[in-house]
C-alpha cells in the first residue's frame, strides 16, 4: 500500500520545483511571495504523505498543523509589512 | 471494504497532485501577478484539500484523520485569504493589472 504513495511523493517533489522558477525569476516582490507561499503549501502536503509512508501519522500531523499556521502567518505578516512600507512613501 | 477504501484514497491523492500541477503551470504561464494569484488561490487550494481528504480516507476513522480534517478546513480558509491579502497589498501599492492592449506586438498576434 505504500508504493503508490511513494510514487506520488516523488511526483510532488518534482512539482515543488515549478513555483521555485517564479520565486527566482519573478518580476515583482509579490510574485516571489506568492511562489514562496505555494512552496509552503506543497511542503505541507508532502509532510502528510511522508507521515503516511512511515506509518507515524500521529506524529507528523502535528508538524503539519504547525507548518500550516506558520505559513499563513508568515505570508500575512510580510503582506502587512509591504503595505505599510509603500503607504509611507 | 479495505480495497475500496484504498482505491478511493489513491484516486483522491492523484487528483490532488494533478490539480497542483495545473496550479504550477498557471504560476509559470499566466502573464501578470493578479492572474497568478487566481491560479494559486483556487487550483492549488483544491489540490491540497483533495490530497488531505484522500489521506484521511486512507487512515480510516481515528484521531489522526480528525486532525487531518481540521488541517483541511484550516487550509481551505487560509490559502485564499493569503492570496487575497497579497493581491490587496499589491493593488494598494500601485501595481497595475495587465491588459492585452498594453502589449507592444498585440496587433501582430491577433
Amino acid at each position: 500500500m505504500t508504493t503508490p504513495f511513494t510514487i506520488l511523493a516523488v511526483i510532488l517533489t518534482i512539482i515543488i520545483f515549478i513555483p521555485l522558477y517564479r520565486v527566482v525569476k519573478g518580476p515583482t516582490l509579490w510574485d516571489r511571495m506568492l511562489g514562496a507561499g505555494a512552496i509552503g503549501s506543497k511542503t505541507l502536503v508532502l509532510i502528510c504523505i511522508i507521515g503516511t509512508i512511515y506509518g507515524r501519522m500521529d506524529m507528523f500531523i502535528d508538524i503539519t498543523l504547525a507548518y500550516a499556521a506558520l505559513n499563513f502567518i508568515g505570508v500575512i505578516a510580510i503582506t502587512r509589512y509591504l503595505e505599510k512600507m509603500r503607504l509611507k512613501k | 471494504m479495505t480495497n475500496l477504501q484504498d482505491i478511493v484514497a489513491v484516486t483522491m491523492v492523484s487528483a490532488g497532485a494533478f490539480f497542483m500541477f495545473i496550479g504550477g503551470i498557471g504560476i509559470i504561464r499566466l502573464p501578470d501577478f493578479f492572474a497568478r494569484t487566481h491560479a494559486i488561490g483556487k487550483s492549488d487550494t483544491l489540490g491540497i484539500m483533495l490530497v488531505l481528504g484522500g489521506l484521511a480516507v486512507h487512515l480510516g476513522f481515528s484521531l489522526s484523520s480528525v486532525k487531518l480534517v481540521i488541517a483541511l478546513l484550516f487550509v481551505a480558509l487560509a490559502n485564499p485569504t493569503a492570496s487575497h491579502a497579497l493581491a490587496k497589498s499589491a493593488i494598494t501599492s500601485g501595481l497595475k493589472p495587465w491588459f492585452r492592449a498594453d502589449e507592444p506586438d498585440s496587433e501582430e498576434q491577433t
